[in-house]
């Protein structure tokens, strides 16, 4: 009946993950009963959990995100503290066992489900926006998108309490990923989180790909486009182009595992190496996917904080558009060392320096666009100052691992761990926080605390610093990645030089709820009235804050590479608005449950299928078919939202631009 | 569907494109032309795989000839990619697609067949071949 589900799943002889479970769970049964006292169900389920809003969705992908980087950040403090203790013969507190499981949910959640819902919800939120339209092109596929990545997200955490995660690393290579040396359902639990969400992730690509090739606001030609949508283009592109490489390289592991299939296998005519080679050939892309959203975040921050257009805007477009192309022809740098002659790792070598060579261009863009300009130190602008102080010297290390022969002394060691956080820290994550602070009084109408926000900067910059040169230094030292103990009294020191690191940068995390927290409780003073604090130059700025469902009253007609630009700049200029507009009712999609209702069944065939209860898949499975044609069977998709509405708050708003304008007459 | 009427409104997708009914591509009769034309190219497939009609080494040139002629046929009948201005993204991204294909697959047969010649040194090789790996 319940396959191979029984009491021995639950781990009652592990009291960390045990407890750790019942945390959770605690905390989440308490939130579902204070939103069930409050009665605020109705009001969820209207407005966020039914919601095709891009910018309701944009905004659950970061919750969503958020979350799963704390669960993560768990997992590395856990980590960090194991090697630190486990020394000189002692076992520390996590059996290897264990400690192969946190190593590998680490890498898995903080790609997948903090990093990726990350960017997308970003780009969800700003990029109809920015090109002046008002939803993405499928709302409804939109919502799908983001609640099988939450369905995801679920299966991962589930595992802590249900069964066990993989131990196989955060990509599963084959041959220990097989059945025969994995028999546990850890990396089942895997297969079908990272399916699951992967179709989220592909059409939410298929979803912005449109978005951008196709509902433009007039006269936005391509090269107006803000650098942001411009690099979000190249993501989804990727996405697109990479992420089916991914679901079929997982299929086959699937079918290995399931039925007796032998693509990966020692034995049968398979070969495992086959599966390192597909994997990176989505896994090389992926990093892309995650870091050009956080370029063009960059390019709006520095931008606008420098109070100049962005420099050198269309060698930012080809360069962004290098990266897309030849980010597909680097993959083997990530198996140097498994076997391949000279000319293949030379070609792949030369490529992936030659790789470098687009991101150089956008540093000395960015840096060209501070150059003479009005710079504000503003929280955005810190992250984007700090990232590109680390992310040179994480691009630096990254040539140097390029390179075969240095490859072959420093792969699989902590070298390498540094690396690649150096860049994805410093990179995607502050990229990520910069474009978080930049866009939250977009989002909510009020400014994040800038004390705080600065506090979790410096916090953050300083505790990275601490924890990754130590790791550099060790990597260098000989140490590997992924040790449960270690033998070498010489690394000590250094390992507790990153355990203090991790410290601070926990301080860091604990700075950015706090500033969250005092932000909302001081909103009153934090208001944000015109909807442009930051004094911006794309068109989001042009809409109030928060903008209303319809995003904007009347289509914005885009006349230059600024639009809101130009516009503010005329209305200063002859100190008065443009002319009150002819408002037209306006059409907008209806909500609809079906995302949520999918990924409900999505979750239960995915949890089916990992404790092979096959009664369970096949429910799911109706149940999605189910939800799929009552969709398609929908007679009205579309509400009419009145002219009086529609009047009513675009009037507020230029009533807001007009006493900005006067009080700014004033001082100008 | 009418003549002057070239999509459906009720059911079009946003952005989706307009199917010009004059185009060589458009209308129900170019779905007839196609589904000809494609049956012939699979029915050519199957007789010159059997009958000696071909120069029998060139029997798997003819097939590949054959089913690049199938694809082309699919892709201006039923895909509707013209050479039109209004194509231009289809265009762009059939060939962005074809691009990342050939990249990876390419890519991967060079790649594991390099692996294929370096891995472990087997039993009874000469000296010649332990000296290729060495290199």
């Amino acid at each position: 009946m319940l396959g191979k589900l029984d009491w021995s799943a639950i781990p009652f002889d592990e009291p960390i993950p045990l407890v750790a479970a019942l945390v959770i769970v605690i905390a989440g049964l308490g939130v579902l009963a204070w939103v069930t006292v409050k009665g605020f169900w109705p009001y969820l389920w209207r407005e966020w959990i039914t919601s095709v809003d891009h910018k309701r969705i944009g905004i659950m992908y970061i919750i969503l995100s958020l979350l799963m980087l704390i669960r993560g950040f768990v997992d590395a403090i856990m980590m960090r503290t194991q090697q630190a203790m486990a020394t000189g013969g002692a076992a520390g507190y996590l059996p290897p066992d264990h400690y192969d499981q946190i190593f590998s949910a680490h890498g898995t959640i903080m790609i997948f489900f903090g990093a990726m819902p990350f960017v997308i919800g970003l780009m969800n939120f700003v990029l109809p926006l920015q090109l002046g339209v008002r939803d993405v092109a499928f709302p409804t596929l939109n919502s799908v998108s983001f609640w099988l990545t939450a369905s995801g997200a679920l299966l991962v955490n589930l595992s802590l309490v249900i069964g066990e995660f993989a131990r196989t690393g955060w990509l599963p290579f084959a041959p220990l990923s097989e059945i025969e040396y994995s028999p546990g359902v850890g990396v089942d639990y895997y297969l079908w989180a990272i399916q699951i969400s992967g179709v989220g992730t592909v059409l939410s690509g298929v979803n912005l790909v449109t978005t951008i090739l196709k509902m433009r606001a007039p006269g936005m030609s391509y090269l107006r486009m803000p650098m942001f949508c411009w690099t979000a283009l190249g993501a989804n592109m990727l996405i697109v182009a990479a992420f089916p490489i991914l679901t079929a390289t997982l299929a086959m592991l699937t079918l290995d595992r399931y039925l007796g299939f032998h693509f990966f296998t020692n034995t049968g005519g398979g070969n495992p190496m086959m599966f390192v080679n597909l994997i990176w050939a989505w896994g090389h892309p992926e990093v892309y996917i995650l870091i050009l959203p956080a370029f063009g975040i960059f390019s709006e921050v520095f931008s606008t904080f420098s109070s100049k257009p962005l420099f050198g805007y269309r060698s930012m477009v080809a360069a962004t558009l290098f990266i897309v192309v030849v980010s597909f022809t680097v993959w083997l740098h990530h198996f140097y060392t498994m076997g391949a002659g000279a000319d293949v790792n030379a070609a792949f070598g030369i490529a992936t320096s030659v790789i470098a060579v687009g991101t150089g261009v956008k540093i000395y863009n960015w840096l060209f666009t501070m150059y003479g300009g009005r710079v504000r130190f503003d929280t955005p602008m810190l992250w984007a100052i700090g990232f590109v102080l680390t992310f040179t010297v994480g691009g630096m290390t990254g040539v140097l691992l390029a390179i075969p022969p240095a490859d072959f002394m420093l792969h699989n060691s902590l070298f390498l761990v540094a690396h690649f956080h150096n860049v994805i820290i410093g990179g995607v994550l502050f990229g990520a926080f910069a474009g978080l602070t930049y866009w939250f009084p977009k989002a909510f109408g009020f400014r994040l605390h800038e004390g705080w926000g600065k506090t979790a900067f410096w916090l953050t910059l300083a505790g990275f610093v601490l924890v990754f040169v130590p790791l550099y230094i060790l990597g260098l030292q000989g140490m590997t990645r992924r040790l449960q103990r270690v033998t070498v009294e010489a690394w000590v020191p250094w390992l507790d030089v990153a355990v203090f690191g991790v410290f601070v940068m926990a301080l860091g995390v604990a700075a950015q709820i706090t500033q969250l927290v005092v932000s909302i409780r001081r909103r009153h003073e934090l208001r944000d009235e015109t909807g442009d604090p930051w004094d911006g130059r794309s068109l989001e700025w042009a809409t109030p804050s928060p903008p209303p469902h319809f995003n904007f009253a009347v289509q914005p007609h885009v006349e230059g590479e600024e639009a809101y630009w130009d516009i503010k700049q005329r209305a200063i200029e002859e100190q008065r608005l443009g002319d009150e507009p002819h408002y037209e009712p306006i059409e907008m999609p209806r909500n609809s449950p079906t995302g949520v209702v999918s990924a409900f069944f999505a979750t239960l065939i995915g949890f089916a299928l990992i404790w092979h209860i096959w009664w369970l898949a096949i429910v799911g499975f109706i149940g999605a078919y189910a939800t799929f044609v009552v969709f398609a069977w929908r007679d009205e998709t579309e509400y009419e939202v009145s002219v009086e509405e529609v009047a009513e708050a675009d009037r507020a708003r230029r009533a807001a631009r007009q006493a900005w304008l006067e009080a700014h007459g004033q001082t100008a | 569907m009418t003549q002057t009427e070239t999509t459906d409104q009720n059911d079009a997708a946003p952005g989706a494109e307009e199917i010009n009914v004059a185009e060589s591509g458009g209308g129900f009769r170019a779905y007839l032309i196609g589904y000809g034309l494609a049956l012939l190219l699979t029915a050519a497939s199957f007789y010159a795989a059997q009958s000696d009609f071909i120069y029998a080494p060139a029997i798997i040139s003819a097939l590949v000839v054959l089913a690049i002629a199938q694809m082309g046929v699919h892709l201006v009948f039923f895909l509707h990619i013209t050479t039109g201005p209004d194509n231009t993204n289809n265009v762009i991204a059939l060939a962005f697609g074809v691009m990342v294909v050939g990249l990876v697959v390419l890519g991967s047969i060079w790649i594991m067949g390099h692996l294929h010649e370096n891995t472990m040194p087997r039993e009874n090789m000469t000296r010649e071949e332990m000296l290729q790996m060495q290199r």
